[in-house]
């Protein structure tokens, strides 16, 4: 096989490569075989399930046709009330972070403590949520809910919007300032809309995150069987449908659970594929 | 995390003197306060999270002191709360995922690094990604419709031949091929942690000096000896710190596994049996709470949750300091 004698030791440590490599394609096949089976079961099972009436009617009792309009309403004001909540303070604290705080203790401190709450089981916000919110004002709301999502929403922009204002080069700051702006200005008029682009990532991809989130909407915003606008009561929401309609023995309810999953799933793949391929923010580097 | 390595001392000068410039200097004030303000909302937010915790949950505490965390006992009717089986299940299904997110997470990284040619590393590491994004309903549902069926049908009939006989681990795998229970929560928390726990090792990966490589390399060494004994001794504490996040991430997950765990509330060492999570038994039971001490017992549970995600999380960020301050 091979033209000269080949050395036993270089032979070993090359086979040794060799099954290591093989083993890490394997490895890394493994990992994008769970992604294209869970995506398979999803567009099978949800596009059998997709029907003009799952826009169009609400979710139905046990057995009965219906769709899921009251959750995709309610699902999409608590997203809107969470980025309505959660944005101007993220990207706020974010500006004190990279523009005041900068490496100082509390500052540190902070971006420690933000890195923990985006990681921080959502379960844990939904409890946080309900002893605030809904055991003071006595229901559960839609407001609630709302706030759960928001919260989950802060330390993703916070910590994206730190990092794309530290992105700006210096000169940008020092050229607003040589002008005799005031520094407010200086942020507020030249480094945001430089970092227009990482700030706008970080609430997309957030946006993707919370429209998933079951857990803290499970006491919170609970679920409504019909039509709700009213923000003070409880509100029917995608995950929560789902959940108890996947949970349920009825084979018509799970259709639709899957429906809601695949809508779902699709949109917030969309939206992560989107923001990475169209807005990585990779000037300045 | 590479991106967040730019040095401190490029950021912004700080605020110059402002002399005879009251508006401004106002302003200036104003937008400080503002930003400043909000920045200290996120700490009171841990804060607040962490005390509603304690307080909501302090009856269940002081009615039943260790015995909340050593009994077994979980009596809605009697209001006895022993919390031993949710939180042995936490833990077991945990231990499960990182088994088998740890080594498919390092082979990922290491064919990203070492094995794929560059205009490939893109699209993988992005689809690697894309199983973060699938939202954690989406696991659940597919674990109870899909992976459980497929468990109790191929998988879990072999492990009880062939496994349960062994000695002392053998109980592990003695039990009922119903496809629902510990074994395939743990399994299917494992598939959902690989992408946190790989794309953290990939960008570790990627920022090890070049010259450091290339040495090795050019000393004769082969791709997986690069990777054995230059890359992964250079990034072992940025390693364990993505281990550490990622099991930070498998104990709080409450959707995936709520679906296949099963609520049973009887312990047993088997993890063919159906078990319990803490995050599973707030999720299924807390709108169902009846009485004072029972939901206090929970909201107990999540302050529990809270305390050790919150410590695994923090020996995550310092392990993944020390490799950025490395790198500075």
């Amino acid at each position: 096989m091979s033209r000269q004698p080949m050395n036993p030791i270089v032979r070993r440590r090359q086979i040794t490569n060799a099954i290591a490599l093989v083993l890490a394609t394997g490895a890394t096949l493994f990992g994008l075989l769970w992604l294209v089976w869970i995506l398979w079961t999803t567009v099978t099972q949800g596009a059998s399930a997709l029907s003009p009436a799952l826009f169009t009617q609400m979710t139905p009792p046990p057995g009965e046709e219906g769709g899921l309009l009251n959750a995709f309403y309610g699902s999409a004001v608590m997203i809107l009330l969470a980025i309505v909540v959660g944005t101007p303070i993220g990207i706020l604290a974010g500006t004190y972070l990279s523009e005041f705080g900068k490496t100082s203790v509390l500052a540190e401190t902070i971006r420690f403590i933000n890195d923990i709450l985006l990681s921080a089981p959502s379960i844990v916000v939904g409890l946080f949520i309900y002893e605030l919110v809904v055991t003071t004002t006595g229901h559960f709301s839609g407001y609630a809910g709302g706030l759960a999502l928001g919260m989950i929403l802060l330390p993703v922009v916070v910590r994206t919007t730190d990092e794309a204002l530290r992105l700006i080069p210096n000169q940008l700051r020092e050229a607003g300032l040589a002008l005799g702006l005031p520094q407010w200005k200086v942020v507020g008029y030249v480094i945001y809309r430089s970092a227009s682009t990482g700030i706008a990532t970080g609430v997309l991809l957030g946006v993707a995150r919370i429209s998933g989130e079951t857990a803290p909407l499970l006491f919170t915003a609970l679920n409504n069987q019909y039509w709700s606008t009213d923000l003070s009561a409880p509100m029917a929401n995608v995950p929560v449908v789902i959940f108890q309609y996947a949970m349920s023995p009825y084979d018509s309810w799970h259709a639709l659970a899957w429906a809601g999953a695949f809508v779902v799933t699709a949109f917030v793949l969309a939206l992560s594929i989107a923001v990475r391929l169209f807005l990585r923010p990779r000037s300045f580097k | 995390m590479s991106s967040a390595t730019i040095t401190s001392e490029q950021g912004a000068p700080a605020t110059p003197e402002r002399t005879g410039q009251p508006a401004a200097a106002t302003g200036d004030r104003l937008f400080r306060l503002l930003t400043g303000g909000a920045a200290w909302l996120v700490l009171i937010l841990l804060l607040g999270a962490a005390g509603s915790m304690a307080w909501g949950g302090r009856e269940a505490f002081q009615t039943f002191g260790w015995s909340f965390i050593t009994s077994k006992d979980w009596d809605a009717v009697g209001h006895q709360f022993g919390a031993l089986v949710p939180i042995y299940g936490t833990i077991v299904s945990s231990v499960i995922a990182m088994i088998v997110a740890v080594p498919i997470s390092f082979g990922i990284a290491t064919f990203l690094a070492e094995v794929a040619p560059r205009w490939m590393r893109g699209p993988i590491g992005m689809a690697i990604e894309l199983l973060a994004a699938v939202p954690s309903i989406i696991y659940g549902m597919w674990g109870l419709f899909v992976f459980a069926p497929f468990m109790s049908e191929h998988v879990e009939p072999w492990v009880t031949e062939h496994w349960a006989t062994l000695p002392v681990i053998g109980v592990l795998f003695d039990g009922p091929p119903i496809g629902i229970g510990m074994l395939t929560a743990g399994i299917i928390l494992g598939i959902m942690t690989i992408p946190f726990i790989s794309s953290v090792m990939r960008d570790v990966f990627q920022a090890i000096p070049p010259a450091l490589r290339e040495s090795a390399f050019a000393l004769g060494a082969t791709p997986w000896e690069v990777v054995c004994k230059v890359t992964l001794p250079h990034t072992r504490s940025a390693v364990m710190g993505a281990i550490f996040l990622g099991l930070g991430r498998a104990l709080g997950e409450t959707m995936a596994v709520t679906f296949v765990l099963g609520n049973a509330h009887d312990f047993s060492l088997s993890l063919l049996m159906p078990g319990n999570s803490i995050a599973a038994a707030i999720a299924n039971e807390f709108t169902e709470a009846d009485s004072p001490i029972y939901h206090s017992a929970l909201i107990a549970l999540g302050f529990l949750l809270f305390v050790v995600t919150f410590i695994v999380l923090a020996i995550a960020k310092f392990m993944l300091l020390r490799i950025e301050r490395k790198g500075r």
